[in-house]
């Protein structure tokens, strides 16, 4: 397991060598890893066992009860020898006592009965426990659509209640973190958030207070729950007690499309659910992949998506400040770069692009000249934080390296070119030019800018709206050498672009065509001429990514 | 008919002249048999408790000898703990006070043979926070052990240290389960802990081995050792041995403690004979036999029970309520439990309503909150017992209250579940008709 | 509740005593000493949380839920005479309840009592009912301060008031 973030737990995570043993689940009989509990081992065999507090990467705790089940073991004989039945598989004695399923571990021969009509009386009592105290705000809070209190009462509820008296009041809406609102009604002190915080963030920050039925979900008074994981705490919450600052009364989660994608943050490149409605971005949520960020992703990384929406979003090609067209604005700059030698013309690209974009540009840069052309991205360092974060916050550095893009070193030599004029053609690629060192002014003096990104760069000549991480496909190579993919979750705003096409068509009105129409075929020629793709597709990429080996990563 | 008692834990407590310091305790034979154990090897003295028969005085009742066996020293590379358990707060019991006041090293010496037998270095005895002067008093006691080097490092010149250090709890009942006691130990709050993994012999203290024993069953080590294990078992019945201090309260002539061997007396001699019957010429009503959490007996009840007989097999026999044996098997033979041998009787005038009320409010207010059944099910207890008696309730509530300790018991992480859903699951059976009599009229004050 | 308390040299040394009860952990001290703040300055302010919690290489959080689960931890002060009352069902049918209002009446304290203590305007007296203290035989029984007392008519009541008084 070469899980990128250290889980407290694994429990639904058997270690290899670890032996199968037969269980008897709801009359089956089937194998499942020794030692593994009771839910996660059910969870195999498509049986969902309702729970709360169980958390697969926390602790254990058993303190919501929900996961009760029937347990039994094999009836032994004198010789403590397991009795068997007529189908020669062992006697189950049964224990009188519901179980809970998250603590039990599975041994061999051991019986589990989890649609009972006893452990469905089970479910049915603790979920009337869990709501005589719950607001029955449903309408206005959060969590509806994705609220596992709606959700089970639905399968295990009774639809009257028979609680008549007043029910516990406790703080509502408490600003506890700069991300984080708690509604402590809501609460079903199930502790995840606690554990989390604890065991995965290492900031014990969250308790409790007060006890009994009165017992509130609590930051010490002057503490914040404001660690870069605090968003993680809303996902994992199983009700709408914790909600996030960003996104609680934006969108209800049923309008949401959810789009497999990866977040662009950083070289860990954590799995994400972009959830989108009519081309807008609502809020990324952590997708597993235990290869990479398990189940979680920073909250830096979380709310990055929101510059994809901010207003100076370049929109149209702009030709010396003024709207245009494609096809003039590719036209004229193609027409102008063939007027500068290899030597004078440079490209700052960036390691934010997909390994698609950063192939067909090297093929553009052969067409400019080749190696002459000077060409590199810009380096982003930060923080590793010893979790998810990376120390490069660029999400693609190793694809910019493989695909020659990245040439450390040349991009000091750009801005000197560009300073004393030895440089006259700048094409920059999703990349701030200020950012990298170059002045205004020393742009200025550049007879051609051309810049394609998000944003308008003033001293560009040329200005080439791309489109963001959450409108394009494509795949990046993480900073562990895995291959990962990008999927399209909105269309670019107006006439932005996937940098993928600008590039085609511009080498294409260099005169050179190279017949590529989608990302795949990209991708296709790619593979064919970089050894470490060698055989893979997008579609062979999937959802969860490839291992590249990290030899021909760096070769 | 004066039933004689068998004091042996009580034996000097009360007695006229009889002084809670060492050289009282010393003069009166104590630490005599300290000297004796830390002579024997370990594996004798846990073979003598075996033998002894003894049972947890705590309320489950597990055999002691069979806990200290599931501890296995030389499988064991982590330390060994042993925490006295003095957190008496069962309501109905107060034996524990009584000892700890009036005897303290009895209790003190009881825990060091305990843990010499069981190679512990380190034990703490858990006090409850409402005793102050009972910490005190332990305190004291063990530095005058320490000083006589009963306690400490090499005692008697044997090579084995031990400490013993007295640790305050601060008001929850919740302590009182082994679990509980060792997370509030560890300083945290008392939420006990799920069993598997977390048995105490096993994933204890610090995640060690850890024995936990009630005070009076540490106190009968001494008295195991003193008369050795076989003649200990003579003492009681079969499967009941030894002693039982029983706490009497409520309404009789004369509350208090009681040691009497196990099974000697019938429930209807203890009230009747033992503490002079009931108050004030009244009737009997009902009787909750041991601890609040124990299920009550009504007036009048008649059990089939399976008793052995003389030649020495089983035959299904009728008792009264009066004729129940004060004995562990009995109790829990006629439906409730013998528990902390705390006895609350109460009269006919009192309502059972109100008195249910009273004891649900206690248990809401404990309820450490940790998991759904208890937390919510407890308070919601207590709010319908307090309608109830205070007639502004239903019939349907009356069947809804039952209902809802049903979904309760057996579904917790510990036996709290049952200690607040036993009351109201046989008080609201026993006494139904009262019960919904009540519930639309208001109880009597 | 902005008042510094003072931590004295003593104080200190008495706490580093106690945390060398528990060698395997020192966060084992947290009841203890949370037992010697109160008793030392009366009740546990977020001082004394902090204070421990830094003592014992915790977070202040970690303190505090325990001051809120223990109901014998106060985050105010009490009265200086602080009367218990045990509620549960023993000294309740001895009599509990009648003891506790007579005794509310005669110190005039308003307040319920039932979560935290009631104090007196001049907060010389304070009550609270708490439960089972444990010697159900000699109801009603009543804590004063540390000092614990049996069988407590509303005459021995008001003995004991003018006693303490």
């Amino acid at each position: 397991m070469s899980c990128a973030c250290k889980n407290p737990f694994n429990h639904d995570i058997a270690t290899e060598n670890t032996p199968m043993v037969n269980v008897q689940i709801d009359g089956e009989w089937v194998q499942v890893p020794k030692g593994m509990n009771i839910v996660a081992a059910a969870e195999r065999f498509s049986k969902f066992i309702p729970h709360y507090c169980y958390h697969p990467k926390l602790s254990v705790v058993g303190n919501c009860r929900m996961c009760l089940i029937e347990m039994g073991t094999p009836k032994m004989d004198a010789n403590r020898q397991p009795i068997l039945a007529a189908d020669g598989k062992p006697e189950i004695a049964w224990m009188p006592r519901p179980q809970i399923g998250c603590a039990t571990q599975v041994s061999e021969g051991m019986g589990i009965r989890t649609e009972s009509p006893l452990v469905q009386e089970c479910r049915k009592g603790v979920m009337e426990f869990l709501l005589i105290n719950h607001p029955l705000d449903c309408p206005i809070c959060d969590q509806a659509g994705e609220c596992k209190l709606q959700e089970y009462s639905f399968e295990h509820g009774q639809s009257n209640s028979r609680f008549i008296e007043e029910k516990v009041t406790k703080p509502k809406n408490v600003d506890i973190g700069e991300r984080i609102v708690l509604d402590d009604e809501r609460c079903i002190m199930c502790s995840r958030c606690i554990r989390f915080s604890k065991e995965f963030a290492n900031d014990d920050v969250l308790g409790f207070t007060q006890r009994g039925s009165h017992t509130t979900l609590a930051v010490y008074p002057g503490k914040r729950l404001d660690n870069n994981y605090s968003l993680n705490t809303v996902d994992i919450c199983p009700v709408g007690a914790l909600t996030s600052k960003d996104f609680r009364f934006k969108m209800r989660v049923w309008f949401l499309k959810e789009t497999k994608s990866i977040c662009t943050g950083c070289a860990t490149g954590c799995n994400v659910l972009v959830g989108s409605r009519e081309n807008e971005v609502h809020r990324l949520t952590p997708r597993e992949n235990e290869e990479v960020n398990s189940l979680w992703m920073c909250d830096q990384g979380r709310l990055g998506f929101h510059e994809i929406h901010e207003d100076n979003r370049l929109t149209t090609p702009l030709i010396n400040g003024i709207k245009s067209d494609w096809s003039s604005a590719l036209t004229q700059i193609a027409q102008q770069l063939h007027g500068f030698k290899p030597e004078q013309i440079a490209i700052i690209a960036s390691a934010r692009m997909t390994n698609e974009e950063l192939f067909l540009l090297s093929g553009l840069r052969k067409a400019l000249g080749g190696e002459a052309v000077l060409c590199d991205v810009i380096e982003r360092l930060g923080q590793a934080d010893g979790i998810l974060r990376s120390a490069d916050l660029n999400p693609n550095s190793n694809g910019a390296k493989l695909l020659g893009i990245a040439n450390p070193g040349k991009l000091n030599e750009i801005r000197s070119g560009v300073s004393n004029g030895s440089i006259q053609a700048l094409l920059i690629f999703n990349e701030n030019a200020n950012e990298a060192g170059l002045s205004i002014e020393s742009l200025k003096k550049t007879a051609l800018v051309i810049n394609v990104g998000m944003r308008l760069n003033g001293a560009a000549h040329f200005n080439l709206p791309s489109s963001s991480f959450a409108e394009k496909r494509g795949t990046m190579i993480n900073g562990k050498g895995r291959l990962q993919r990008l999927n399209r979750a909105i269309a670019a705003p107006d006439q932005a672009r996937d940098d993928w096409e600008i590039i085609r068509d511009l080498k294409a009105a260099m005169g050179g065509g190279n017949g590529i129409h989608t990302v795949e075929e990209a991708f296709k020629a790619m593979a064919a001429v970089i050894p470490a793709f060698k055989d893979l597709t997008m579609s062979k990429v999937g959802d969860l990514g490839v291992e590249l080996t990290l030899s021909s990563v760096q070769s | 008919m004066a039933i004689a008692e068998t004091r042996l834990i009580f034996k000097h407590i009360d007695s006229p002249g009889y002084t809670n310091d060492i050289d009282c305790y010393i003069k009166n034979g104590g630490y005599t048999t300290l000297r004796k154990a830390i002579t024997m090897k370990t594996a004798e003295i846990i073979s003598e408790v075996k033998a002894s028969g003894l049972r947890g005085r705590g309320g489950a009742g597990f055999p002691t000898g069979v806990k200290w066996g599931f501890i296995d020293p030389s499988k064991n590379t982590k330390p060994v703990y042993l925490i006295c358990n003095a957190d008496e707060s069962e309501p109905g019991t107060f034996k524990d006070r009584q000892i700890i006041h009036k005897d303290p090293h009895q209790l003190i010496e009881g825990m060091i043979i305990s843990c010499f037998a069981n190679n512990v270095k380190l034990a703490y005895l858990y006090i409850r926070g409402e005793f102050p002067e009972g910490a005190k008093i332990l305190e004291r006691a063990c530095d005058e052990a320490r000083q006589k080097n009963l306690l400490g490092k090499n005692i008697l010149g044997t090579g084995y240290d031990l400490e013993i250090y007295i640790h305050r709890g601060a008001g929850a009942y919740i302590c009182g389960e082994e679990t509980g006691l060792i997370e509030s130990l560890e300083g945290k709050r008392a939420y006990p802990r799920i069993k598997p993994p977390y048995f105490p012999a096993v994933l204890g203290l610090y995640m060690c081995p850890t024995i936990v024993n009630n005070v009076e069953t540490l106190c009968n080590v001494i008295h195991i050792l003193q008369m050795g294990g076989a003649n200990f078992a003579k003492l009681g019945k079969p499967n009941n041995t030894g002693t039982r201090v029983l706490c009497v309260s409520g309404d009789v002539v004369k509350p208090g403690y009681y040691e009497f061997e196990v099974g000697a007396l019938t429930l209807g001699q203890l009230i009747y004979d033992v503490c002079g019957g009931i108050k004030n010429g009244k009737k009997l009503k009902a009787i909750i036999p041991g601890g609040s959490s124990a299920k009550v007996l009504k007036a009048g009840e008649r059990y089939k029970i399976k008793q052995k007989q003389a030649d020495g097999t089983m035959a299904d026999v009728e008792i009264a309520l009066e004729d129940i044996p004060m004995d562990f098997d009995t109790m829990a033979a006629v439906g409730s439990m013998a528990g902390s041998g705390g006895v609350i009787v109460m009269d006919e005038t009192r309502s059972m309503p109100d008195c249910l009320a009273n004891i649900s409010e206690f248990y809401a207010h404990e309820s450490c909150g940790q998991c759904t059944p208890c937390r919510e099910g407890s308070l919601w207890m207590k709010k319908i017992t307090s309608r109830i008696r205070d007639g502004k309730a239903s019939v349907e509530d009356v069947g809804v209250l039952k209902n809802v300790a049903d979904n309760i018991a057996g579904r917790t992480i510990c036996a709290f579940g049952e200690a607040c859903s036993w009351p109201v699951q046989s008080f609201v059976t026993k006494f139904k008709e009262e019960f919904e009599t009540v519930a639309g009229n208001g109880a009597k004050k | 509740m902005s008042c510094e308390f003072k931590i004295s040299q003593e104080f200190e040394k008495k706490v580093d005593e106690t945390i060398t009860h528990y060698p395997v952990s020192k966060r084992s001290a947290s009841l203890p000493l949370l037992h010697l703040w109160q008793e030392e300055f009366g009740y546990v302010s977020n001082q004394g949380v902090e204070w421990i919690a830094a003592k014992l290489d915790l977070q202040p959080i970690n303190v505090f839920e325990l001051v809120t689960f223990y109901p014998m931890f106060r985050d105010k002060l009490a009265g200086k005479i602080q009367f218990r009352v045990c509620r549960t069902l023993s000294c309740a049918l001895a009599g509990g309840y009648e003891l506790f209002d007579h005794l509310k009446k005669s110190c005039q304290i308003e307040g319920d009592g039932h979560h935290g203590p009631a104090v007196s305007a001049d907060g010389k007296y304070s009550i609270e009912f708490v439960e089972c203290l444990a010697s159900c035989g000699t109801g009603p029984v009543l804590m004063i301060n540390d000092d614990f007392h049996e069988n407590v008519s509303n005459d021995k009541a008001n003995e004991l008031v003018k006693k303490y008084g």
